[in-house]
């Protein structure tokens, strides 16, 4: 099945105008972004790339709206944003911003449904409403069945999606994801790729994500590449990966025990060959 | 995000490590027991001194000689010649306030049963002095009006000697020495135990005044006159009007000081009253010192709390909460953890107090301003102390908390 390839036409829910973020740290002065221009548009599906000391993590801190830009604008959804103070940004962050990291964030010793609910309870929402949207949240992502669990009591790939609930709970614009799958396996991080791709689809949630990996981002629809605080590179993905074709191509779980049965059979063997004389 | 929902978020947040939570609380838990059982010790003993002077009669005014300065020489109570038994009548006489007066004559004597013998205070007085004083007969009867217009050679006699000069005897008809003199005794009065200060009441002989005066002491004048007034505003008001009197009968210039003290029940009982309240107050002060360190405790763990927890305020600031919402919920967090504390300190308090009351066979009271005050200060303990690690937690920079390690 093939997946709507252009890029979506919907209004900008994101546009950058000439961002500057400078670090002023006494005698020296880092420029980590030197005159960012980008639009990102409802529906789309993007991954910003590049190496470390590149920009991509400032500037999804500045999407994010945990961080100011030096000079120029950040209009989230037609607003700007970039004068607010740390409150307002707060608010906005609770309403329009869904956030997943790449260590999960989860709060230890709590549900997965309390953790899911944390951004509704900013919202001043009264505790049954609150229950109430985090279980369609988690519904979503198809853990419903886990909703009293504990963290510790979750897979890597499940706490992720508890994660993702989280950050959708209150049906934000866009969905910021920060390395999502740096710590999950291969076929984990397929299935969350999966997940993101349908929410994508299916629902047009915008989505940003940033990773260091090429494979990943063949699963976004369009890629920003960043070095030395600007945007170097604007490309739609050629060759995009379906999550889930991939995983018809990946090892099942099964299939991976089995391969390590016949591993240890086979050194067993050569051990064995080796002691006759 | 209102109260009811930080006070829970608050809640669970202390519930995830419920062992620290504990731990941090016990300085509270015992500064707080410590305040209430001092408290109401202090309070129970106070009682105890007010349930003491109220025995020894109400409406009670004390009139003491001595102490004047007669040719310039200060002597103590008692020591000054001047009071006598018609001082004792004309108070009767012209002083409507005043019901009732009983002289008292003091001298301590060796006294002597059979081969028992006992040394204890004799004191002159008159019938009405135990009704003046609260003070019943348990056995016989006590001497009359008439056997001290004759001096006679009678006693009541109190049961701790009682009990060491006619041992399992009973004591009433029987003759003893008083001094070289003999006795009868015709009653013994009932127990009345230690004074507030100490003394043990029940070691003493009284006689008729006459008796003593003549026949024992020798002197002609009296050390106490033991009045007891018509109510007890009355005993306040009785004072002057007996100051006045004494003073006109002494012939006292003015400006002279009073060769003999008034003294009323209720001064005396405000007096006691005073300084045990300045005792519980010490006590009660150096116990708040506890609750201070409890205080420092708390502070200290919130401070760790907040390191470590350090990612977690990042996340809920990247989700949407402010700084206000950041610094309340660990207030919250600081003030319910001293709360509780000082909930369970209370308890802990008065149950100490109530184990320490029964050993010692002493009330203790529960002043509900104890604990209201013992309240209040565990509030003001968790918010003074937890404001500088909830401001802490809201001065993070979320973007630096999500990258703590």
């Amino acid at each position: 099945m093939e997946l709507n390839q252009t890029v979506a036409t919907g209004k900008p829910v994101i546009r950058l105008e000439n961002v500057h973020k400078t670090y002023d740290l006494g005698e020296i002065q880092v420029q980590a972004l030197r005159g960012i221009s980008l639009e990102v548009r409802q529906g789309e599906f993007v991954a910003v790339m590049g190496p470390s000391g590149s920009g991509k993590s400032t500037v999804m801190n500045i999407l994010g709206c945990l961080d100011r830009p030096t000079r120029g604008h950040y209009y989230l959804d037609g607003v700007d944003v970039s004068g607010m103070s740390k409150t307002e940004l707060a608010r906005i962050r609770n309403r329009k911003l869904g956030f997943v990291f790449q260590q999960f964030n989860l709060l230890s010793r709590t549900s997965a449904l309390e953790n899911v609910e944390l951004p509704t309870v900013y919202a001043g929402i009264g505790p049954e409403e609150r229950t109430k949207r985090a279980m369609e949240s988690l519904t979503r992502v198809g853990l419903a069945d886990r909703a009293g669990h504990h963290p510790s009591q979750l897979s890597g790939g499940q706490q992720q999606r508890v994660a993702i609930a989280r950050g959708l709970v209150n049906r934000p614009a866009i969905l910021l994801a920060d390395e999502p799958t740096g710590n999950l396996d291969s076929r984990t991080s397929v299935e969350i790729m999966q997940i993101l791709q349908n929410l994508n689809d299916e629902q047009g949630l915008t989505i940003v994500l940033v990773t260091h990996e090429h494979d990943i981002a063949q699963f976004a629809k369009r890629t920003l590449e960043f070095r030395d605080g600007k945007l170097r590179r604007d490309t739609v993905v050629c060759d995009r990966l379906i999550a889930r074709d991939v995983l018809d191509t990946l090892p099942t779980a099964e299939q991976q025990a089995a391969e390590d049965a016949e591993d240890n059979a086979r050194q067993e063997k050569l051990a064995g060959g080796d002691a006759e004389p | 995000m209102n109260f009811t929902s930080t006070f829970r978020l608050a809640l669970r947040a202390l519930a995830r490590n419920k062992m620290r939570s504990a731990l941090t609380m016990l300085g509270i838990i015992i500064g707080v027991g410590a305040v209430i059982a001092v408290v109401s010790i202090g309070q129970g003993a106070q009682y105890m001194v007010q349930q003491g002077i109220q025995a020894m009669g109400t409406n009670v005014v004390f009139v003491a000689a001595g102490s004047g300065r007669p040719g310039g020489i200060r002597v103590g109570y008692g020591g000054v010649k001047t009071l006598t038994i018609d001082d004792m009548k004309a108070i009767l006489r012209e002083i409507p306030l005043i019901k009732e007066a009983a002289p008292s004559v003091n001298s301590r004597r060796q006294v002597i049963y059979g081969n028992q013998n006992w040394s204890t205070s004799v004191t002159g007085t008159t019938p009405n002095f135990f009704e003046i004083r609260n003070w019943s007969i348990q056995a016989g009867s006590v001497f009359s009006d008439e056997e001290v217009d004759l001096a006679a050679n009678v006693c009541v006699i109190g049961t701790t000697v009682a009990r060491n000069l006619f041992l399992d005897e009973n004591p009433v008809g029987k003759t003893m020495r008083i001094g070289n003199l003999p006795f009868r005794v015709d009653g013994v009065l009932e127990s009345k135990g230690q004074n507030v200060i100490g003394q043990d009441q029940d070691d003493a002989i009284y006689a008729p005044y006459t008796t003593v005066q003549r026949k024992i002491s020798g002197i002609t004048w009296v050390q106490f006159i033991n009045a007891s007034a018509i109510s007890p505003v009355a005993s306040v008001a009785a004072v002057n009007p007996i100051t006045s009197l004494l003073r006109e009968r002494h012939r006292i210039r003015p400006g002279d000081d009073d060769d003999f003290f008034v003294r009323t029940q209720s001064e005396v009982a405000n007096l006691m009253n005073q300084t045990q309240s300045v005792m519980t107050l010490l006590l009660g002060g150096i116990a708040s010192v506890s609750l201070l360190v409890g205080g420092i405790g708390i502070m200290n763990i919130m401070l760790v709390s907040v390191t470590e927890r350090t990612r977690e305020i990042g996340v809920r600031m990247a989700v949407g909460a402010t700084e206000r919402d950041v610094q309340r919920q660990f207030l919250v967090e600081a003030v319910t953890l001293s709360m509780m504390g000082g909930a369970i300190g209370i308890f802990f308090g008065l149950v100490g107090s109530a184990l320490i009351s029964n050993f010692l066979s002493w009330p203790t009271l529960v002043s509900i301003k104890a604990i209201v005050t013992a309240a209040i200060f565990s509030a003001a303990v968790g918010i003074f102390f937890g404001y500088y690690p909830a401001r802490k937690a809201a001065q993070l920079d979320p973007i630096e908390a999500l990258r703590y390690e």
